[in-house]
């Protein structure tokens, strides 16, 4: 089975799917699959998976995926990067076995409806959420200072803020989104924002197996960075930051980008004389998956939470490379019923139960996704009532807010 | 066996609709177009048939802005044939006009069975389908959520209020309002519309003058108006939550 051998009519669908694994970086590592099983070992959701990913490779070299393609399995995977993180072999598992997997269901018109719902609102409006593309901004309303878009500043702006669909739509996320808001303020950083030009990242819909939609989607922003003069990207989602800083360029759209967290704390020195003590809080930190693992961004997050006076940093028993997924990751945000029907558990919960095992006043994030996931896990884990969920955003801002 | 259906975009409610200048109008320049919900039931029905029987689909739809898109979308779920009715729909087509448009281009086609969404929510003069079946002479079932064909024959099952069915034997060919398809439409790939794109062709048709006799004249288009018996209660989160408190307590609620 070699990649040349593609275009030979005889072969099977298990040849021509295992072929094209190859296309991903690294992709031919697959053919040192070891089949020790350490993935679904460490996959969340491995233990109810009809074809977890050592299974799935098993089913591959016998010749019997089409096996794997008639079962819904892989919507379970959240695209976490516990597989390949774990992969003594550092097989791409989730760019390529996982995602290729969810892209020949989709193709195949075998999508759980609920997805489907997300991936035609990104289609129709730009965003998961199905909301007005025209009030991608409304967020910036009741702000008691004003927060530009390119096509207002008309010059060129040092930073663009990449405000991503949750933050700009989710009533609770845009608590966080004004939280960043007043911290950029409060360093005088020169940015502005897209609004309504500033599509979905799409980077979810790409793991969920919608290749040609995150497609569409990158063009749409590339074509609007390309549109306006700045110099580097921010945001404070972790899979638009893996976006831009992973997969546009694949595209050859081609801009530097950091993630807020990383942002804030290169500047930690001016924000440090702003910050007063929010009161004794014993603060657990969640490391999301496209923070974290994706991308090797653990201590920026901690070091800024380290920073606030009154904070007392502890760690959950999942840490680090070695975090839990909170169930969004993958298209997960949109799979909540059918993964539901499937687990009878959720992810958020489980991670809720770690952050009560360590007796947390609040757990920190980083990413859109985990305020409201959490906020909701929180009300169904005992013990977890005066658990507080806030993104790190959020706790600067209270802690500059003790200040005034 | 020769499917067409019948497809028309309408304003999208994603976008607050305003009241254009006129005041009999809504106001374009911001609306957003969709396809009307059950005529994207009424192409999945189709499709349905097709996967089943093996019918030939023809998607049929007036010339408004992003007709392509729902045509080569219709192409990636299956439809064989795409026809756009080009005409000056600028200053408003009702359903009348349109039907009469459209009789001679389906009497072309020699359908056996013509689908449409059973209502649309601009309809200001009666749903298309039963216009069109009496333009055409053909009989006519409304509010139809499942279809099952035969030689020369199809069972509609349709819906009634109070969630009461009947299954309908009716002699094709027959004009049939979807309220619902079998299955849920399908979500197709955006890499498959696009290659749609590139393969499939759009043929367009003149639709001519519009003949919209018949139908009711707008005297006037406006938004909800507060009734005089109303309350509404404005604020922010907590001064409402507060007020709505307040009321309770006024009306002894404990």
């Amino acid at each position: 089975m070699t990649a040349t051998a593609a275009q030979a009519p005889h072969l099977s669908l298990s040849d021509t799917f295992y072929t094209s694994l190859f296309e991903v970086e690294n992709g031919e590592r697959i053919r040192a699959c070891l089949q020790c099983g350490t993935c679904s070992g460490v996959c969340p959701f491995g233990y109810l998976m009809g074809f977890p990913p050592g299974r799935m490779i098993a089913y591959l070299r016998a010749e019997r995926f089409e096996n794997v393609l008639e079962s819904d399995s892989v919507w379970m995977c959240v695209s976490c990067y516990a597989c390949t993180t774990v992969c003594p072999k550092e097989i791409p598992l989730t760019l390529g076995l996982m995602t290729r997997t969810k892209e020949e269901l989709l193709l195949a018109g075998n999508v759980p409806t609920e997805l489907q719902d997300a991936l035609m609102n990104s289609q129709r409006y730009g965003n998961p959420l199905g909301e007005s593309p025209r009030k991608r901004a409304a967020w910036t309303k009741g702000l008691d200072f004003d927060i530009p878009t390119f096509k207002e500043a008309k010059r060129p702006v040092d930073v663009l803020w990449f405000v991503s669909d949750y933050p700009s739509y989710h009533p609770r996320v845009q608590l966080t989104t004004k939280a960043m808001a007043k911290i950029l303020r409060v360093l005088g950083v020169d940015f502005a924002i897209l609004g309504p030009e500033e599509n979905s990242d799409g980077d979810s819909q790409r793991l969920a197996g919608e290749r040609g939609l995150f497609e569409m989607l990158a063009e749409k922003n590339g074509k609007a960075f390309g549109k306006y003069e700045f110099n580097e990207i921010i945001t404070s989602d972790p899979h638009a930051f893996n976006a831009i800083k992973n997969e546009y360029p694949k595209l050859g759209i081609n801009f530097p980008v950091q993630h807020f967290t990383e942002f804030v704390a290169n500047r930690l020195d001016e924000l440090k004389p702003h910050l007063r003590d929010i009161g004794e809080q014993r603060v657990t930190y969640h490391d999301p998956c496209y923070l974290g693992r994706a991308n090797d961004i653990f201590d920026a997050p901690r070091k800024l939470l380290d920073a606030i006076p009154g904070v007392e940093l502890v760690e959950m028993s999942h840490n680090r490379n070695n975090s839990l997924c909170c169930g969004g990751g993958g298209g997960g945000m949109w799979l909540d019923g059918f993964q539901w029907e499937k687990a009878h558990v959720r992810l958020s919960e489980w991670r809720i139960q770690e952050a009560v095992n360590v007796n947390a006043d609040i757990l920190a994030v980083a990413c859109p996704y985990e305020p409201p996931r959490f906020e909701d896990a929180a009300k169904m884990v005992q013990g977890a009532g005066r658990l507080m969920v806030k993104d790190i955003a959020e706790l600067l801002a209270d802690s500059l807010e003790m200040e005034e | 066996m020769n499917i067409v259906v019948l497809a028309k975009l309408v304003p999208d409610l994603v976008e607050e609709l305003e009241i254009d200048d006129s005041g009999i109008a809504l106001d374009m320049t911001w609306l957003r177009l969709i396809i009307n919900e059950l005529d994207d039931h009424a192409i999945e029905e189709a499709i349905l048939l097709k996967e089943r029987t093996g019918a030939n689909v023809t998607v049929l739809a007036p010339d408004i802005e992003g007709v392509d898109d729902i045509l080569f979308t219709a192409a990636a779920k299956g439809a064989d044939r795409l026809i756009k009715i080009v005409g000056d729909y600028e200053s408003g087509v009702n359903n009348l006009g349109l039907a009469r448009v459209l009789t001679p281009v389906i009497k072309d086609l020699q359908p056996d069975l013509i689908l449409a969404g059973v209502e649309a929510h601009e309809d200001l003069d009666g749903s298309i389908g039963p216009l069109l079946a009496g333009y055409l002479d053909l009989p006519f079932i409304g509010y139809v959520a499942s279809i099952e064909l035969e030689e020369g024959k199809a069972t509609a099952t349709k819906e009634y209020p109070g969630g009461l069915s009947a299954e309908m034997e009716v002699a094709l060919p027959v004009v049939l309002g979807i309220q619902v398809a079998d299955e849920p439409p399908r979500y197709v790939a955006v890499s498959k519309v696009r290659q749609a794109m590139k393969t499939a062709e759009i043929e367009e048709l003149e639709a001519g003058d519009f003949d919209l006799s018949g139908g009711p004249t707008i005297d006037r288009m406006y938004q909800p108006e507060v009734g005089e018996s109303a309350t509404i209660i404005d604020g922010s989160l907590d001064d409402i939550a507060d007020s709505l408190i307040g009321i309770f307590k006024e009306l002894g609620v404990q």
